[in-house]
């Protein structure tokens, strides 16, 4: 019987033949991914006897969530975590401004196909665009995993989404995830291994992969996969990734469910608050005013999407009232968007640009709303109080371009 | 090694962990015994002032699904719950319960049975051998896959905060 992504990746980071769905195995990582929480990390690591990590060479952390720290707790935590570093000898750590953990990994080289990248953070799923399983665990799981270099899990089941077709004009990944999410639900893929196949995808840049993957974790999965492609290669080329040796499914794998759709009837679509499956066409919105834009996060904060943003703002400038947030994913976004004359034309529109990083995404810094107010995002989340105030705030999610758009008009619009 | 405890049926598919541990908890820090107080709280009020050391329960399919908060696990475990017997569960409650050291057992004909037969079993004594893969509710034998390799081990340790622990030692 032939096997999925997820059982032969999963075979191979436990030292099998094979496994199959249902199994419980215990997988090594590639990479273990961690960030400002590898603070409360190490005291749980301290508890339980630990004194090294097993291996400091798959240790990767990047401070990317409370940057630069707003209080002098958070800069206590960094502190404790960069000695923590220092003691253990481990290379792959990325200071205040390298950039978002998820950006930062991939980019310098530390994901490659066929193995299992673990994170202490829900959208480790992002990985899957270069082939990888990335696969979120809890923090005592992290803490376990830092001292024995191992942790379990239950072989999935294998979902898997066939997107054919071709994207309208100003349609992106982004609307095409928050389409499937509204069709899969929260839960549709609970604990599954999705894989995204058909010729859509093969279309879409790795940083659109990036962009559903990192977005399949609000349905609920357990980790998202594009197949290895020639697009695959070239990134990690270009990321100066090791060695690797791609893991592709079998034609007679056997997935739990199969659907198809053709991505070329999708139009720019919103998650509406306060749950990411509350998704509808920004066409259908009614008039909604919006105080804060935000552009960025791991879900859209790469080159691409400024670059689409800035397409939309060349030469304008952004609605009275409005503040436009762009926090580019990673230090190397920013260094390009400098060169392409990107961040030139988000500025003469009126943006605030941020040192790379989560931002506002998590409300704890960095642009959080005041009360009753309204915000479109580019982000994954916008559950109640998401970005920091509870009291009759709204967040809608949606792509950069309609992030942009919105921005010029001041309301919810899709780009024209 | 088999344990006898009651049961409590709670007929329902999808009781999640919203209703077990109410999310204005979560970021709460409680006591053990406060924990206990709240468990399942939303689902059966009276549940947490009963529930007695030993305890099991049977619900239905997807038990525990919603977020990821190990407290779910926690609280029924601080109430004295040992095993979580259901149709299915969902992942994240089951990886939760595991590094917990709490018994879920996934038994759809057994979650069946009981909840057929609710107003004659709830509350009468079941017997359970989680690693023989048995388990006795009224006058019916039933039987599951037992945990096995590492997963078991970790189950025996009382966690996964102990078995790494006793794993470093040995080291
Ligand atoms: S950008 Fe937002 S979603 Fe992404 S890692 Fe940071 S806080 Fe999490």
């Amino acid at each position: 019987m032939g096997k999925t992504m997820i059982e032969k990746i999963l075979a191979k980071a436990s030292g099998r033949a094979e496994v199959s769905v249902g199994e419980i195995v215990f997988a090594k990582p590639h990479m273990i991914l961690s960030h400002d929480n590898s603070a409360a990390i190490l005291k749980t690591f301290e508890k339980m006897g630990g004194k090294k990590v097993w291996d400091p060479e798959r240790v990767f952390i990047a401070l990317d969530h409370e940057v630069p720290p707003p209080d002098s707790k958070k800069a206590d935590n960094h502190k404790a975590i960069r000695k923590f570093v220092a003691d253990n000898g481990i290379k792959a750590f990325y200071d205040c401004g390298a950039g978002i953990c998820h950006q930062v990994l991939p980019e310098h080289g530390h994901v490659i196909p066929g193995v299992v990248i673990y994170g202490s953070d829900s959208h480790t799923t992002t990985h899957g665009a270069l082939a990888a399983a990335g696969i979120a665990i809890g923090r005592t799981e992290t803490a376990s995993v830092w001292a024995l270099g191992e942790t379990w899990l239950r072989v999935p089941e294998s979902i898997k989404i066939v997107l054919e077709g071709k994207l309208a004009r100003n349609v992106e990944a982004k609307d095409v995830i928050l389409y499937l999410i509204g069709r899969l639900t929260a839960e549709g893929a609970n604990y599954k291994s999705i894989e995204f196949h058909g010729s859509a995808v093969r279309g879409i840049d790795v940083g659109g992969r990036m962009t559903l993957c990192n977005m399949s974790a609000e349905a609920g999965c357990k980790c998202a996969m594009v197949p290895f492609d020639e697009r695959t290669k070239k990134y990690l080329a270009e990321a100066g990734a090791p060695k690797y040796e791609a893991l592709d499914p079998d034609p007679d794998a056997v997935y739990e469910k199969v659907y198809t759709y053709d991505v070329s009837t999708i139009s720019p679509m919103v998650a509406k608050p306060h749950n990411v499956d509350n998704v509808s066409p920004v066409s259908e919105l009614p008039d909604l005013p919006i105080d804060v834009a935000l552009l960025g996060t791991c879900t859209n904060g790469r080159i691409e999407d400024l670059e689409a943003a800035a397409r939309i703002l060349d030469g304008k400038k952004i609605a009275k009232g409005v503040r436009l947030l762009v926090y580019p994913a990673s230090r190397k976004v920013l260094d390009e968007a400098f060169k392409r004359g990107t961040a030139r034309i988000l500025l003469n529109a009126g943006a605030q640009i941020g040192i790379p990083a989560c931002g506002p995404c998590l409300g704890a810094y960095g642009g959080v709303l005041a009360t009753g107010e309204r915000a479109v995002s580019t982000a994954n989340r916008n559950f109640k109080g998401r970005m920091g105030t509870k009291e009759g705030t709204e967040i809608y999610l949606a792509s950069p371009v309609t992030v942009a758009a919105s921005a010029l008009a001041g309301r919810i619009v899709p780009a024209e | 090694m088999p344990i006898e405890g009651r049961v409590w049926i709670l007929d329902d598919d999808d009781i999640n962990t919203d209703v077990i541990y109410p999310g204005k908890y979560t970021y709460e820090m409680l006591s053990n015994e406060d924990m206990a107080k709240h468990a399942l709280e939303d689902y059966d009020p009276g549940f947490a002032k009963t529930a007695q050391k030993g305890d099991m329960i049977v619900a239905g399919r997807n038990f525990g699904c919603g977020s990821s908060r190990e407290q779910a696990v926690s609280t029924i475990q601080f109430a004295g719950v040992v095993a979580v017997i259901a149709a299915s569960f969902s992942r994240l409650y089951y990886r939760n319960a595991i590094n917990q050291a709490l018994y879920c057992i996934e038994c759809p004909e057994a979650s069946a049975f009981a909840r057929a037969n609710k107003t004659a079993l709830h509350h009468t004594n079941v017997k359970l051998d989680p690693e023989m893969g048995t388990l006795r509710i009224g006058d019916k034998e039933f039987s599951f896959k037992p945990l096995a390799g590492q997963a078991a081990e970790i189950f025996k340790a009382g966690g996964l905060a102990a078995y790494t622990k006793s794993k470093l030692a040995t080291r």
